[in-house]
């Protein structure tokens, strides 16, 4: 026996059951992992309407006009709607899963979940505000 | 290298997921729905470039866009291995994906060095 097995990235004398490329959708699960994951897709589509944006105040203001034009395409609206929704299952999801990920102890104790996930929506709520009283002022 | 590289990955794919998580919401309900909609009045362009001429305006603009786009990067790398079983890609997948992150901060960057 070797004492250093090799380890290859495909072992072609084990039998493997190919799994469908849709094997998320056999539980319920299993769909929202990866639409979980998929939330990363928006967050890219909204970090490019922002570079979009960007752009349109450096350039004047005729290039805003016709940003703020764009937006109102039903089409963009569209896109502007899914990805609402899928930006607010990435926070949802995000804050649900922060005591997981920082773990806080105050005392020698650890804080409760709730007391990490509240803190954080807490956070969302003001942080949320605050920009919506600097933008619309 | 990537093994290097891979935890400098995950701490800004938990950071650009903390803002995103946090900002985006709100941003995109004003840009994306609110303001094209009409529910309420988007900003002037003269306050929009005030705001926009301010240092640290600029530092939250780069902030909002360049970490969520590491973050779409690391997270979508690892949803394209599972989803559809492309682990075999790995150079190819990584390439593209912090290539595009790195892409978007340059231009973040020189489009708020641009602003007048």
């Amino acid at each position: 026996m070797s004492a250093q097995p090799d380890y290859t990235l495909y072992h072609p004398r084990w039998y493997r059951r190919r799994v469908s490329v849709w094997w998320w959708l056999q539980k319920k699960v299993y769909a929202k992992f990866v639409l979980r994951e998929l939330t990363s897709l928006w967050v890219a589509f909204f970090a490019v309407v922002s570079l979009w944006k960007l752009r349109a105040i450096a350039a004047g203001p005729a290039a805003y006009a016709s940003f703020l034009a764009r937006m109102r395409n039903p089409f963009m609206v569209l896109l502007s709607g899914l990805a609402f929704i899928f930006v607010l299952f990435h926070a949802i999801t995000w804050f649900n899963l922060a005591p997981k990920a920082m773990v806080v102890r105050v005392g020698g104790k650890r804080l409760p979940d709730w007391v990490i996930q509240g803190i954080n929506y807490f956070a969302w709520v003001v942080v949320s505000v605050g920009v919506a009283w600097l933008a619309l002022r | 290298m990537m093994k290097k590289l891979t935890p400098l990955f995950w701490g800004l794919f938990s950071a650009g997921g903390t803002i995103a998580a946090l900002l985006y919401p709100v941003h995109l309900f004003l840009t994306g729905l609110a303001f094209p909609l009409g529910w309420l009045d988007p900003p002037r362009y003269e306050y929009l470039l005030s705001v926009a001429r301010h240092p640290l305006a600029r530092l939250y603009f780069f902030i909002l866009i360049a970490l969520p786009l590491f973050h779409w990067a690391h997270r979508f790398r690892y949803t394209l291995y599972d989803g559809l079983q492309i682990k075999h890609l790995t150079l190819l997948i990584v390439t593209i994906c912090y290539g595009s992150a790195l892409a978007g901060t340059l231009i973040a960057a020189y489009l708020l060095w641009s602003i007048p």
